[in-house]
């Protein structure tokens, strides 16, 4: 079991470690042949990608941009083989970098070192896109946290060094939370839960782990802490595909909470469509806040600002995943014409408890009214 | 109340014209000293260019600044025209409104024959000295010598002064007088009144010698007498009812319809009955029989007629590659452009405007544009703010020739701006000549005009800017083509050869493909019309700054 799990990994970047190669011989034939080199990727944006309610996230289209060595493109260029020679250097010695990491390493390079560091993420982005596979694959990992998760779940994870296997009981872990990590591939679960409640802020995810809520309702808590990162929209992902557990996703009734938050979790993000077919959760279901709820609990709110509505715009004339689902597309129009939004902890009007004793048995009973 | 108005009575009496001026002195362009000393020099200078050309005699003329201390100084001009009869020396020089060209629609420099008059009358306010004035007007002849005063009561010469001298010159005119004036440098100066002459006068020599008894001679570029400006009679359409008035009272005519043919421009016969019928006037009226009402009745008549402009070849244009020229020799710039529209009418007068601008090179970048503005041929130096000039190069948009404008006002930027107007009546604000009075007609030449001129410079500019960009482009072939080599060397693991191998054909792929590099920019070398010293005369020197300070 453990050697085959180290032999995959292996195997794995090997086949990586190629690739880069290979694009390099291509850059450097086209120079002998005194033609401009070019590399070749996916356009990463909203209107690149599909989506196609079956499948159940946003499918990269096939438009291609062509990144051809020119005068203007030189430096993005030399930016993108220096980092590429970079990922082999890191495969090689079987190593990883994060991406600040990666930001701060490119000071060596000169003029050709980033200013800041979105340059340097947007970069990675495109050699991602460019291998069509996932940053972890080329020795990159994220900064960020994966999610925090409690509930009644048990992770099988193994020893970074000799793979021997470690169980992890996620009830055991008090008034704290087990970290998702930024790999999750080679994870497996044990549980007995009934639904698994994906939550946008930490401070509700803490209000329902305090009073044991998972325990009441058999439930996993996920904390995603604004909007979910790979790992964590992989981790439920396949928690939720192995073990046959429905997702419910519970925001702030925002343009951000549902667009930002809870589509990117179910169907991924446009910047990244070419990996969303991993890292997305397609039977997830917004269990709130929804319009309606602000209407139902009279819930306390704030008027939205110019910025919130040409969001909510741009979300109904741009968003594949509104145009396919007329509820969010009824959602969106209500929360625009109520020009007002309501935060989760808004529910606190009604008592610290209230979210626990009322709101969510009582959405939890009628799931065929949540947004899809 | 009847003693009274008798009391009044007996003050009430006739102000002559020298009078009113001498009280209202700042009207002929005498308002403070420093501006005095240029106003009476400009006068005589302008009267003997005048001259000069219609004798047409290459001008060449002699100014000497005296300090003579207390704020007094004595003034000599000099000139190689043709000179003036004894007869009429005491009268030009000594009194108001007298002269020969206010009668007559020609192209020059003097209007009205107040200017030299009026000079005489503030050196003999001021100092209460005599002027002194020496003509000869052939080497047959003596030269003549006057020493004269204006009688204020009376508006006439004083003559204190008259006899027969001996003088080395042939022919011409040479004029003395003294002043309360201060003497400087600057945008406003003497020295830059003829040094602004002779750019857009290459025919003139100047002389002139400062306070300091500095002399500075402005050579004449080219012994080419600018065409001669052709005499013209009034358009009907630039006439109103009280100079029609006197037209027809002094007509030698004896019928109107002989008096519209001979007295105007463009008026035949036909042209002169239309005009009659359109007026219902019979054309056999007497002109001198007419009354008010029968004149406005023919003002009525020759405005619902339709008359062809003015000839315009009574117009000599400075031509826009002289005036172009001359503005090469003052700036040294790193793009000129300039333009002569062609001939248009205000009021029935034919007029022309020529512009020249300069742009780049030394000229500060973040100062408003130096407007240079010239009415036949003479630099406007005073009331930029009042001139239609000024309003319409203000009144432009810029900012579509890649300048920076401030709200209606000149653009910002390294740019020198010539505006010349040329016209048989140039219409001053006032009658010290600093300003042409917005007339619709005149703004819209001038803002075609600039705006020809803009095109050029805006397409300059962008260009400019093209290049800088492509300069700035190439610099990253240098950059970061080494980062190209060695991260495929990186990657594949090329020889040390291989990597600066494939660097060499990367920079020919890139190279080639940008095609060759235009050279634009400021090359202070290029313009050999540059006149250094020129461009430093009135320019205020460093420790005459550091005292104004």
């Amino acid at each position: 079991m453990k050697e085959e799990n180290l032999e995959f990994m292996k195997r794995n970047r090997e086949g990586v470690l190629k690739r880069i190669v290979d694009i390099g011989r291509e850059v450097y034939q086209s120079i002998l042949e005194r033609r401009q080199p070019q590399l070749k990727m996916p356009v990463r944006s909203l209107n690149n990608v599909n989506y196609d309610p079956q499948k159940g996230y946003f499918e990269i289209k096939g438009r291609m941009k062509e990144r051809t060595l020119t005068v203007s493109t030189i430096k993005t260029f030399a930016q993108t083989l220096r980092m590429m020679s970079f990922s082999k250097e890191i495969l090689s010695t079987n190593d990883m970098a994060t991406k600040r990491e990666t930001y701060y390493v490119s000071k060596n390079w000169g003029d050709a070192r980033f200013r800041e560091q979105p340059e340097s993420d947007g970069v990675m982005d495109d050699i991602e896109a460019m291998f069509m596979l996932n940053r972890e694959q080329l020795g990159f990992v994220p900064e960020e946290k994966g999610g925090d998760v409690a509930g009644s779940l048990k992770i099988i994870d193994m020893d970074p060094e000799t793979g021997e296997e470690i169980t992890i009981d996620c009830t055991k872990f008090g008034s704290g939370a087990y970290s998702i990590p930024i790999n999750v591939e080679h994870l497996k679960f044990e549980t007995d839960a009934k639904f698994i409640l994906a939550i946008e802020t930490a401070g509700m995810f803490q209000r329902l782990v305090k009073h044991n809520y998972w325990k009441k309702a058999n439930a996993i808590l996920i904390s995603m802490g604004g909007v979910p990162t790979r790992a964590c929209r992989r981790f439920i992902r396949r928690l939720s595909d192995e073990k046959n557990l429905p997702v419910y996703g519970f925001v702030d009734g925002d343009f951000y909470g549902w667009m930002n938050i809870y589509r990117t979790l179910k169907v991924g993000s446009g910047n990244a469509a070419h990996i969303n077919k991993y890292f997305c959760v397609p039977n997830a279901k917004l269990i709130g806040i929804t319009p309606q709820d602000i209407i139902d609990y009279e819930l306390p709110t704030h008027p939205l600002k110019d910025v919130d509505i040409k969001r909510g715009k741009d979300a109904l004339k741009n968003d594949p995943f509104v145009y396919y689902h007329k509820e969010w597309q009824k959602a969106i129009k209500e929360l625009i014409s109520m020009k007002v939004r309501a935060e989760q902890q808004a529910l606190a009007k009604h008592g610290l408890n209230f979210v626990i004793s009322d709101y969510l048995p009582q959405k939890l009973a009628h799931p065929e009214k949540m947004l899809p | 109340m009847e003693d009274i108005a008798y009391e009044m009575a007996r003050k009430q009496r006739d102000i002559s014209i020298a009078e009113f001026f001498s009280k209202n002195r700042h009207l002929l362009g005498f308002d403070n000293l420093k501006k005095s000393l240029l106003t009476a020099i400009k006068e005589a200078v302008d009267n003997s260019l005048d001259a000069c050309e219609e004798a047409g005699i290459l001008p060449e003329v002699s100014v000497e600044i005296i300090d003579l201390s207390n704020s007094r100084f004595r003034v000599i001009i000099e000139d190689n025209g043709p000179g003036i009869v004894k007869e009429q020396i005491p009268k030009v020089f000594a009194k108001l409104l007298y002269g020969s060209k206010f009668f007559k629609l020609s192209q020059s420099r003097g209007q009205q024959g107040i200017g030299i008059s009026a000079a005489v009358l503030y050196s003999q306010i001021t100092t209460g000295r005599a002027v002194k004035i020496k003509s000869r007007i052939s080497p047959d002849k003596p030269a003549h010598y006057y020493e004269l005063r204006i009688d204020t009561q009376r508006n006439a010469p004083k003559i204190l002064k008259e006899e027969t001298v001996f003088w080395e010159k042939e022919h011409g005119v040479r004029i003395e007088m003294d002043l309360e004036a201060v003497y400087q440098k600057g945008l406003q100066s003497v020295d830059e009144y003829l040094k602004e002459t002779a750019i857009v006068n290459p025919h003139v020599t100047l002389i002139y010698t400062n306070p300091k008894a500095e002399q500075v001679i402005f050579a004449r570029a080219t012994d080419r007498l600018p065409r001669a400006p052709v005499e013209i009679k009034p358009h009907p359409y630039g006439v109103e009812l009280g100079f029609l008035m006197n037209m027809l009272r002094w007509t030698k005519a004896r019928t109107l319809h002989s008096f519209l043919t001979t007295e105007f421009t463009r008026v035949g016969s036909g042209t002169a009955n239309q005009i009659c019928e359109n007026a219902a006037l019979l054309p056999t009226t007497k002109p001198r029989s007419m009354s008010r009402e029968m004149v406005e009745k023919l003002m009525e008549g020759i405005r619902r007629t339709k008359i062809i402009a003015p000839p315009s070849d009574c117009i000599s244009p400075i031509t826009s590659e002289l005036l172009e020229k001359g503005l090469r020799k003052e700036i040294n710039a790193e793009f000129y452009a300039s333009v002569s529209r062609p001939p248009a009418v205000y009021r029935g007068n034919p007029f022309v405007i020529e512009v020249a601008i300069a742009y780049g090179g030394a000229q500060p970048a973040d100062q408003k544009a130096r407007l240079m503005r010239f009415a036949n041929r003479v630099p406007l130096l005073y009331q930029q703010g009042g001139c239609a000039i000024t309003q319409a190069a203000s009144s432009i948009s810029w900012r579509n020739y890649g300048l920076n404008q401030p709200q209606g006002s000149l653009p910002v930027g390294p740019l020198t701006i010539i505006v010349h107007m040329a016209s048989v009546w140039v219409p001053f604000t006032s009658e010290s000549k600093e300003a042409v009075a917005h007339y619709p007609e005149i703004i819209k030449e001038v803002k075609l005009a600039l705006q020809e001129c803009g095109r050029k410079l805006g397409g300059y500019i962008r260009k400019k800017r093209r290049v800088g960009d492509e300069v700035k482009k190439r610099s990253y072939i240098e950059k970061y083509l080494p980062h190209v080599g060695e991260a495929l060397a990186e990657i594949i693991g090329l020889r040390e050869q291989e990597r600066v191998r494939a660097e060499e054909l990367l920079r020919e792929i890139l190279e080639k493909r940008r095609g060759a590099l235009e050279n634009v920019g400021f090359d202070p070398s290029k313009n050999t019309d540059y006149d250094e010293e020129l461009a430093s005369i009135a320019k205020p020197d460093e420790e005459e700054d550091s005292e104004a300070e």
